[in-house]
């Protein structure tokens, strides 16, 4: 007898995430920095009101078993459910194990999980989304539970403006299920140039250049930020035309990939890198304003968790519903950057 | 056609934090008061948005004042 299989499709089921408590506000920021109150209006138009800090003792891995288990409690989840583990982050607890084996045991999910970590900062979210994809609708996997998590300011120079004003730390946790229902998640488009590696980059402390004294000597970029090898260095100009070449392009691609219209999609959730970037990338492409859900004010740049936290806050304002076609698009360090089109 | 008063005017309205009438095509765009990263961004925005062409950081180093910003943009657009 012919056996009928229905097939399952990958969808976000859920999503919390966690903030830590210090808040760096930018009344701390111009009080640090007190000569760049002339450019106070400039600064604004990136978006960003007040940012969370995490204590320095604190890991990625620590405020991601956070998220995870704020996931479980706000949503009513079961650790036993999960089959497997991702975890996204630019900053891992040891050399190995890797640091979803910590957050594993922390978050009592079963032995029979799969984890594995990846490295990826902006981008991360939307590859994580198109693993979780792939292990649910060609493995078969009923529940994969995705984890982003920053603590970039600990590897910020203290002296480096721009990136003490863009970055705060936080982490957020997805669960992606399985269902019958289809799009779920929807088309993807991936992409990398590593020709560019150095635009966003820690260069010291992994194994090409292991740390010494002369990581720490100060460099000063073209934008008067002070840095050092030790810490992030990143070429703004570089990134802010990155992001204008690469975004439109993508979102071409998915749309395309799709085969839907631009006009089509309900809403748009961009990594909240800067707004004054999104914002220009919607003026070129004739995206209206209200078609744009943004959450950088209180939080700034989160990496990898900038979508999950913003789409968290869309549907919690009622902006994602169930039925809209939400078009997601991340894109930094790697060069790296992916989107998709969603429906809750 | 795009030309360089209309230029000159739309990037200074671009800029909060200059009083109108300041700029001119011979002004060193390094030399705004506070000029700052933010100023770079707006520029390659500016030119990107309304003009439909994108500067990188080597074209904006390349340049001193606004008219050579205008020839750039208008290369580009060639």
């Amino acid at each position: 007898m012919k056996e009928f299989t229905t097939k399952m499709s990958a969808y976000i089921k859920a999503i919390s995430y966690y903030l830590p408590e210090k808040i760096f506000s930018n009344e701390d920021f111009f009080k640090t920095f007190p000569d760049s109150i002339t450019q106070k209006e400039n600064y604004l138009r990136i978006g960003v009101q007040e940012r969370h800090i995490v204590e320095e003792n604190i890991t990625a891995s620590d405020i991601g078993v956070i998220a995870g288990l704020n996931l479980f409690k706000e949503h009513n989840i079961k650790p036993e459910e999960i089959d497997f583990l991702l975890f996204c982050s630019l900053e891992f607890d040891y050399h190995f194990p890797s640091s979803c084996s910590i957050i594993q045991a922390k978050l009592n999910l079963p032995k029979s999980c799969g984890a594995t970590d990846y490295n990826l900062g902006c981008s991360g979210y939307i590859y994580g989304l198109g693993i979780a994809k792939g292990l649910i609708e060609s493995l078969g996997m009923k529940n994969v539970l995705l984890i982003t998590a920053s603590t970039l300011s600990k590897k910020i120079h203290p002296k480096d403006k721009s990136s003490r004003f863009i970055f705060g730390d936080a982490s957020a946790a997805t669960l992606i299920s399985s269902s019958e229902k289809n799009n779920g998640l929807g088309s993807f488009v991936f992409g990398t140039d590593g020709k560019k590696a150095e635009k966003i980059i820690i260069k010291d402390g992994a194994a090409r250049n292991p740390i010494s004294k002369d990581s720490y000597i100060e460099i000063e970029d073209e934008s008067g930020n002070i840095t050092s090898n030790a810490h992030l260095q990143m070429e703004g100009t570089g990134v802010f035309y990155f992001g204008l070449k690469t975004i439109p392009i993508m979102i071409e691609d998915v749309i395309k990939k799709e085969k839907i219209k631009l006009e089509e999609i309900d809403l748009f959730i961009f990594h909240q890198a800067n707004l004054f970037l999104i914002s220009t990338v919607c003026t070129k492409l004739n995206i209206p304003k209200e078609k744009v859900y943004n959450y950088m004010e209180k939080v700034g740049n989160t990496v990898a968790s900038s979508i999950p936290i913003t789409l968290y806050e869309a549907m919690k304002e009622g902006k994602a519903k169930p039925g809209q076609k939400i078009l997601l698009a991340g894109f930094g360090v790697g060069l790296s950057w992916g989107a998709t089109i969603i429906e809750l | 056609m795009i030309n360089i008063q209309e230029f000159t005017k739309g990037l200074e309205a671009e800029f909060e934090d200059v009083e109108p009438g300041t700029l001119n095509p011979d002004t060193n765009f390094r030399s705004i008061k506070g000029w700052s990263s933010m100023h770079a961004l707006i520029i390659i925005a500016y030119i990107d948005a309304n003009y439909n062409a994108l500067l990188n950081g080597a074209d904006l180093k390349s340049a001193q004042s606004i008219q050579d910003l205008y020839k750039i943009t208008i290369e580009k657009l060639k």
